[in-house]
């Protein structure tokens, strides 16, 4: 078992969901993000989604562009990202990591590198945005071979042959992207989640995290009323964009968020 | 290139040419695209769907577009025959038109009321934005801030056709941040909005789809060459940004190994510079927009910033299929510079009273060049995939500064 798998047979077990919040490496300076890292453990976090800076974030609406813009005004690369990942598991060696971005920079380091640096450095997933398991035939093998989990996505708009075939391959946990839209997006419905969390679990045993317009304790509890997780995003961001030159008012800011979703969760 | 056996079709049943193309986009878009695919398929065989196509080409666009012997041109360059396939003189200027006409109408059979298209010159706003006029569809057209600006007369003429033109100041704020941004509202509205993708690249079926829809282009110079010069050319010339009007015009001649094919990239200020978009002969294979194909990188996987004095050419990435050509050696990619594209703008102008778009203006001047080395009794066809009235202002600006 990995970190990954190890953390939600035990959340099962208390009963409890899990808080991933999602931050971009490297927003707003390369040394920010391992403390910030340590501050969301403190603040209760589950796993840590931490966001691979591109140039072309198609998926992510204009916060996480602009933390994409940030990180890389200082040229933060996936080897800085797996830097970070290496120097956050000197001291912590539980909470699981899973890198997110888009899958060029991995291209260009080459997959079997990229697979082997992420497991030297103590990366627990990945979730490629733009690499659906159509196309990750020919190199998921590098990363289950390393008990790297390859988590995807599934959509509103996602099939029921398509949702079969993603359980099939993934590992770790899958994401549901709440919204038909990019990150940040604002109208989560419920009832279209709670709906689409159905159709699910019909075919995917996995745990399912949701994503995509959650940003306060009240949405995450209804949202993790009916999966397995909440992931933040674009909420957190947006804290620490409007921080971004006092980083101990960043850590507190998004501490107290996450701190607040922490207990609206365990209230269920 | 002996090895690859060119009568296999490709791309392949989920898009791949050789290790190019493919469907690299996030969940969301997968259900659109595979809708697309299958009626796409359906349609491609469809009387009725085909006759609509070829009606319009007709009477909507003009086809076919003349075959012209550029005699001054070809007696200046002193060597082989010029030929310019006139795609400039289609309704609207430019071979766009082939592909927006063939998307819209696949749109219509799909039920989708609404169309948004990214745009780097404008040429291909402006096609979306007149073809939805035609077929009384909503159109929004994304277009970087720079580009914008470099090409005015084109945002006002897709306005008054009534789109509605939406600025994007995200990234280098040119042609690859409009589609970065066309892609994120198609995500945002996939239930009613058909996305026109405007070049044979992106996600599978795109490539496919705008390369068939552009065929006519070589189709047509297939027969005429026939008529008019009583054998096939010897070489053909179109210059490559995304690469619609040369992969229309190369893929019927794909077979034909004895017609060379040069597809001209933009060599911007000097491809020994940083200033270029030459991806295919500077660049290497990535993953941009949807698909596998050259791109234009930093060391770290970040898409750079490119520049070429033509906006229809300013973009990092270019069509898979053409990569696959690269590969395999079937057709040479080359490059122009902005210097190189002026002076043939200028000339052709001058000669034959024909202003090509700058992007054109690429393939002209390769064309000069490949023609001195060439005979008298040897021919060589160039795709002049636009007219350059809305270069202009461009022109006049960098003149103005020598």
């Amino acid at each position: 078992m990995n970190r990954i798998s190890t953390t939600f047979a035990s959340l099962k077990e208390q009963n409890r969901k899990a808080l991933i919040p999602f931050i971009t490496a490297g927003d707003p300076s390369l040394d920010a993000t391992v403390p910030m890292m340590h501050a969301l453990v403190e603040a209760g976090v589950d796993i840590i989604e931490l966001g691979v800076p591109f140039s072309d974030p198609m998926a992510d609406g204009p916060t996480i562009q602009l933390a994409s813009e940030r990180a890389l005004a200082h040229n933060t690369s996936l080897r800085d990202v797996l830097a970070m990942v290496a120097e956050f598991r000197q001291t912590n060696n539980d909470i699981p990591v899973v890198l997110m971005g888009y899958l060029n920079p991995v291209e260009r380091m080459g997959y079997e590198t990229f697979a082997e640096e992420a497991k030297q450095a103590g990366v627990d997933g990945v979730l490629l945005v733009d690499l659906p398991p159509e196309e990750a035939v020919d190199v998921k093998h590098l990363f289950q071979s390393r008990d790297i989990d390859m988590i995807n996505l599934i959509a509103p708009t996602t099939t029921d042959q398509r949702i079969k075939l993603i359980g099939e391959v993934s590992t770790g946990y899958v994401y549901y992207v709440s919204v038909k839209g990019v990150t940040g997006s604002k109208a989560l419905d419920l009832d279209d989640v709670s709906k689409n969390l159905n159709r699910i679990r019909q075919h995917i045993e996995l745990p399912v995290g949701v994503g995509f317009g959650i940003s306060n304790g009240e949405t995450a509890a209804a949202v993790a009323s009916v999966s397995d997780g909440v992931i933040v995003g674009s909420a957190l961001v947006n804290l620490i964009a409007a921080n971004s030159t006092d980083r101990e008012a960043a850590q507190k800011a998004v501490c107290e968020l996450v701190g607040s979703m922490r207990s609206a969760l365990d209230a269920l | 290139m002996s090895k690859v056996d060119l009568n296999i079709e490709l791309p392949d049943e989920r898009g791949h040419f050789g290790i190019f193309g493919g469907r690299f986009v996030s969940e969301t878009l997968t259900a659109a695209l595979e809708e697309l695919t299958e009626t796409y398929e359906r349609l491609r065989k469809d009387p009725e769907f085909q006759a609509a196509f070829d009606s319009d080409l007709a009477h909507y666009v003009g086809r076919p577009s003349p075959l012209y012997l550029a005699e001054r041109l070809t007696e200046h360059c002193g060597g082989a025959q010029i030929w310019l396939k006139r795609e400039d003189l289609n309704h609207t200027g430019a071979h766009k038109v082939n592909n927006t006409i063939g998307q819209a109408l696949l749109a219509k059979f799909m039920g989708k009321k609404k169309v948004i298209a990214e745009t780097g010159a404008g040429q291909h706003g402006v096609a979306t934005a007149t073809v939805a006029a035609r077929f009384g569809l909503e159109c929004k057209v994304f277009m970087g801030e720079v580009d914008a600006e470099r090409q005015k007369l084109n945002v006002y003429r897709m306005e008054l056709l009534g789109a509605e033109v939406e600025t994007v100041s995200s990234g280098t704020k040119t042609l690859k941040d409009a589609m970065n941004e066309a892609m994120r509202h198609w995500v945002t509205n996939i239930d009613d909005t058909y996305y026109v993708i405007g070049t044979a690249a992106g996600p599978h079926p795109y490539p496919k789809l705008v390369r068939d829809f552009q065929s006519i282009i070589g189709r047509e110079v297939k027969r005429q060459s026939l008529e008019q010069i009583g054998r096939q050319p010897d070489a053909l010339v179109a210059c490559v940004g995304g690469g619609s009007n040369a992969i229309g015009l190369f893929y019927p001649y794909l077979k034909d190994t004895e017609v060379a094919m040069y597809g001209v990239e933009a060599g911007g200020r000097g491809i020994d510079t940083n200033d270029h978009a030459a991806p295919i002969n500077c660049g290497r294979p990535g993953v941009l927009h949807g698909n596998r194909t050259y791109l234009m990188e930093d060391e770290n996987g970040q898409i750079q910033g490119t520049h070429s004095i033509s906006a229809g050419l300013d973009y990092p990435g270019v069509g898979p299929e053409h990569s696959w050509l690269h590969d395999i050696g079937r057709a040479k990619y080359v490059v122009a510079t902005d210097d190189e594209a002026l002076a043939a703008f200028h000339k052709l102008t001058k000669l034959e009273g024909i202003m090509p778009a700058l992007e054109s203006s690429h393939a002209v001047a390769y064309a000069m060049k490949l023609a001195a080395t060439m005979r008298p009794d040897q021919h060589i066809v160039v795709n002049l995939s636009g007219r350059g009235d809305k270069d202009i202002h461009t022109v006049a600006a960098l003149e103005k500064d020598k």
